[in-house]
């Protein structure tokens, strides 16, 4: 079937599908509520907030499997829901578009979602801000699923700002910390340019084709010029570069640690930073129109996956970590969206089991934490796994998937991604390669620094177990992050080509000569892992160390330092240049001039002497001088 | 009958000293009886106009004049003795406030 | 037969050429004096100068509103003033004001410049109207039919000006109290209250001194022990040295007793 006649057709909303705007509509109306009732709701609020995510996700399942029983015509389902406002010739309707691609990421927001929402019941249960930290979970799944279940660009740019505010919200939740308060405006700040790509592309859209729908999109992209289809493919994945942390504007996602895990776990980990590679592949047809585009796509996931993993090997707060394997991992979905039609259901693939091991792994680091005091310095952990066992296997299982031991979800998804990689070009797929090995490496790092080894733990701490509320989630998603690969490995292709494109690439349980080099590669990261971490005592003190190699990777690529000499402190720069140009060029000028009328003024002055004897002098003056020119001009 | 231009001329001299008394008294009497002076010679050389004439017009002005003068002493000398009971002084320039 | 009340019509040039000296004296002096009392003075001179030359212009209304109303009421009004304000006070000849003459010289010769230049360039040059048609009625009459017919509506409106004149000097003059009024009664009681606190006399102070041949007001009062009572004398005559040396009346007062005695004596022994 042609690909463009698969992506225009989609049928009327019908039945449940009439309803999915419930999906948005009940998160985010508990938002409000949550955020209006005031401290009323303190003591239940969120179980209302928990209970309005399971609804959406009972919701997002019955449409699932709605879809599973009709033909791979007819899943494809668009409704408008009604006209957000009209301007000239273009009218802007609100609509949503649920189709195999969005309905997968619903499932996975709401699902993931609902665990962690559970997980937070346990984890903020001693915080006395904790309904309106659910108020801001909920507004932020109702922004995620607005983002992936629009049917337009300009509604989803609204779930994308959306999800931008409730991250920023939710960084910067313990406001009361300085470093929190930053991290929340340097997401923010650094979201605006990945935003301005975004609305770049949206105005694109309509000066182009006059509307911003998906399917009118991908009709009109085929005849418009070559270039305008580079600059729009450019200015998206400038969006989702912003929205993703990928190379050039991932210095926030580190800092976004700062925010509660669990908004970790299921923002900065399984959903939100994935919209990036959700907007690349809604927006394929574009990329297949542009081979620059596209292969700028390649070269940020390729350069953002190993930037992630460099990063992940030398920091020493785990949830810093695994933030640089977030990155990491969806600099792999990125390079998968970028390989074209091959990539697509991959990229898609690896981003669902990540989701699961990734956000299974966060709340296991948050479980730690909870032990630990809040601690976060690996090196003050050690022989974890005989007290938290719970957290310990379950993060084992996170750890197979995402080493890619085979059978797990990692397994499959990131060895296709790389036999995908070389097919298209074999240095990205040496570069994928060596990505694979060098996250084995720092996640046995963390293994033995976290589970493993001698315990360091800082005196007067004793790591316990946390509580069921908190435990049950993670053995869910330990769950999902041993089979999801498995269920998934032959289905998601088939289920995905319509939305996503065909393509040739077929699977077996068989290992291809890639895949077996993979494993190989794996084992010796996991084996230098151990020659490193497993052997001897970890150090209390990261030591001095000269090596450039980890300096770059400890002070995460200098991405800051980055940022600030080549944007900020220009920018410092020209704002000082233009206040100096309007405060003494400018207001020089025109000061001068006052300063000129001002000086005269105060000569003139003088004639105002109070006496009235002067005053009738200038008068007796002023008359004959008078006179005298009125009568030389009349003479004249 | 004398010449009109020489009582004009006299007018006007009248009026410049009356002015200059203006500008150079410093007791605010003196100076109120200049103005006074300058009144006169206004009067003068509106009798004189009326007389050059033939109407009777100009003498008519000049009584109007003497009018509004009376008037203008009743206020003005009123304002002196206020000046003066406040100030302890007629000069006019003690009275300077007036100014930045 | 108005114009014959004013019998210096006929020599009406010599009269303007006596006049007119005059009348630019008392100016002068009234500008020159630096007593303001002789200002005032000259000013009224110059004001019946003017109206003598009123008369020689055919205006007899006027000459005697000119002596009336301006030399006896405007006048005197200023003469009141000054006494109020007190007349001792000359002014200053120093110059306060720098270059003040010279630049009023120099605008004033500039003003009689523009008057001769302006006259000399608009005196219309024909023959001089006169009076004797306009006046025929009577210069009274005639004025008071422009006054009270072409001139109606100013004449009101002066009136109104004058009443307005009238309030605002009354407003003016009007002085609010601000401390209670202090009358005989309070007046005794407060002498009494000094008495009781300083000592100082209540009843009235002692009458002047009577001697023989001297009971002005001048002459101090003598104390029964022989000595000058200083408050029997006003202190503005002791200040002007009017006050009399009680010794001298003294003397003289014995003289006078001795004289007397012998006389007496004299009698006796006849």
């Amino acid at each position: 079937m042609n690909l463009l006649e698969t992506l225009s057709h989609t049928v009327p909303a019908t039945g449940m599908f009439a309803n999915a705007w419930w999906m948005i509509a009940a998160p985010l109306l508990v938002a409000a509520f949550l955020l209006l009732a005031g401290r009323v709701a303190d003591a239940w609020g969120h179980f209302v907030a928990v209970a309005a995510v399971v609804f959406s996700f009972s919701i997002a399942a019955c449409l699932f499997g709605e879809m599973l029983g009709r033909g791979a015509e007819e899943r494809a389902v668009e409704s408008t829901l009604y006209t957000w406002f009209s301007v000239g010739t273009w009218t802007f309707d609100v609509g949503l578009q649920i189709d195999q691609l969005s309905i997968l990421f619903a499932m996975l927001i709401t699902g993931v979602g609902s665990l962690i929402h559970i997980y937070s019941i346990g984890y903020m249960a001693h915080d006395e801000r904790r309904r309106r930290f659910f108020a801001y979970l909920n507004l932020f799944v109702a922004a995620m699923l607005t983002l992936v279940l629009a049917n337009n660009y300009l509604i989803l740019f609204v779930g994308w700002e959306g999800v931008g505010l409730a991250s920023y919200l939710l960084i910067s939740f313990f406001q009361h910390k300085k470093s929190a308060a930053d991290a929340g405006v340097k997401a923010f700040v650094m979201n605006r340019v990945g935003d301005f790509g975004m609305l770049l592309a949206i105005f694109t859209m309509l000066a182009m084709f006059g509307s911003s729908k998906f399917s009118v999109v991908n009709a009109g992209v085929p005849e418009m010029p070559a270039i305008w289809a580079t600059l729009l493919g450019v200015f998206l994945l400038l969006g989702a570069c912003g929205k993703s942390a990928q190379v050039p504007l991932q210095a926030w996602l580190l800092d976004a640690m700062e925010g509660p895990t669990p908004v970790s776990a299921l923002i900065h980990a399984a959903t939100m930073v994935t919209a990036g590679v959700y907007l690349v592949v809604r927006s394929h047809v574009v990329y297949e129109h542009s081979m620059i585009a596209q292969t700028a796509v390649v070269v940020v996931g390729t350069v953002t996956l190993l930037a992630g993993a460099w990063i992940g090997t030398s920091q020493d707060d785990i949830k810093k970590v695994l933030a640089g394997s977030t990155m990491s991992q969806i600099g792999y979905m990125m390079l998968a969206a970028g390989i074209g039609p091959a990539g697509y259901a991959f990229a898609i693939f690896h981003l669902l089991t990540h989701g699961f091991f990734k956000a299974n792994m966060f709340l296991g680091a948050g479980s730690v934490m909870h032990g630990m005091h809040d601690d976060v310095n690996m090196r003050n952990y050690g022989a974890l796994a005989k007290v938290m066992r719970y957290t310990y296997w379950t993060f084992f299982c996170g750890y197979i998937a995402i080493i890619g031991f085979p059978l797990t979800a990692g397994y499959f998804s990131k060895d296709h991604i790389i036999e995908a990689a070389f097919h298209y070009n074999v240095v990205i797929g040496l570069c994928a390669l060596i990505g694979a090995g060098v996250t084995a490496f720092y996640m046995t790092r963390l293994m033995f620094m976290t589970f493993w080894g001698k315990q360091r733990w800082q005196p007067g701490v004793h790591p316990h177990e946390s509580p069921k509320v908190m435990t049950l989630p993670l053995v869910v998603l330990a769950a999902l992050s041993i089979v999801a690969g498995a269920l998934m490995n032959w289905w998601i292709q088939t289920w995905l080509e319509p939305a996503a494109g065909n393509h040739p690439h077929e699977v077996s349980l068989i290992p291809t000569p890639i895949g077996l080099l993979a494993i190989a590669v794996v084992a010796a990261g996991v084996a230098t892992g151990w020659y490193f971490f497993g052997r001897g005592d970890i150090p209390k003190v990261a030591p001095a160390s000269k090596n450039p190699f980890t300096l770059v990777g400890r002070n995460v690529l200098y991405g800051d330092q980055l940022n600030d000499a080549v944007i900020v402190q220009p920018t410092y720069a020209l704002a000082a240049a233009s206040d100096a140009t309007d405060r003494h060029a400018i207001d020089g000028l025109f000061d001068g001039l006052a300063h000129g009328f001002g000086g005269l003024s105060t000569q003139v002055r003088k004639l105002q002497t109070g006496y009235a004897r002067s005053y009738a002098l200038t008068m007796t003056a002023g008359v004959v001088v008078t006179a005298v020119v009125l009568i030389l001009a009349h003479l004249a | 009958m004398t010449n009109p231009e020489n009582v004009l001329m006299l007018a006007g001299v009248l009026f410049t000293i009356g002015a200059l008394g203006v500008m150079l008294r410093r007791n605010a009497l003196v100076a109120f009886m200049c103005i006074e002076l300058m009144l006169n010679a206004a009067n003068l050389a509106l009798v004189t106009g009326s007389t050059m004439n033939g109407g009777l017009d100009g003498q008519v002005a000049s009584f109007f004049v003497m009018v509004v003068a009376a008037a203008e002493v009743v206020v003005g000398l009123a304002i002196i003795m206020t000046i003066y009971r406040t100030r302890r002084t007629t000069s006019v320039d003690d009275a300077n406030l007036l100014k930045l | 037969m108005i114009p014959a009340l004013i019998p210096m019509v006929t020599g009406a040039s010599l009269t303007f050429w006596i006049c007119a000296p005059l009348a630019v004296l008392g100016a002068l002096g009234l500008v020159l004096f630096r007593k303001a009392v002789y200002s005032a003075l000259s000013m009224a001179f110059v004001m019946l100068n003017l109206a003598v030359l009123y008369g020689t212009m055919d205006a007899p209304f006027l000459v005697f509103v000119q002596i009336i109303v301006y030399t006896g009421a405007i006048m005197m009004l200023f003469l009141f003033v000054l006494m109020l304000v007190g007349i001792d006070t000359p002014d200053s000849v120093i110059e306060t004001l720098r270059g003040q003459r010279w630049l009023a010289a120099l605008a004033a010769l500039g003003t009689v410049g523009l008057l001769f230049f302006g006259i000399g360039g608009s005196v219309r040059s024909g023959p001089f109207a006169g009076l004797t048609e306009a006046n025929a009625i009577g210069n009274v009459e005639g004025i008071a039919s422009l006054v009270f017919g072409r001139y109606v509506f100013i004449f009101e409106l002066t009136s109104a000006l004058l009443i307005t004149a009238a309030l605002a000097a009354m407003v003016l003059a009007h002085r609010t109290r601000v401390t209670e009024k202090i009358g005989q009664r309070l007046q005794a009681a407060q002498r009494m209250r000094d008495y009781a606190e300083t000592g100082a006399h209540p009843g009235p102070l002692p009458a002047s001194g009577v001697f023989a041949g001297h009971n002005s007001i001048a002459v101090p009062a003598l104390l029964p022990d022989g000595s000058v009572a200083e408050s029997s004398v006003s202190r503005t005559l002791v200040l002007r040295g009017a006050a009399l040396d009680p010794e001298d009346l003294r003397s003289m007062t014995a003289d006078r007793f001795a004289a007397i005695e012998g006389v007496k004596e004299e009698e006796g022994d006849e």
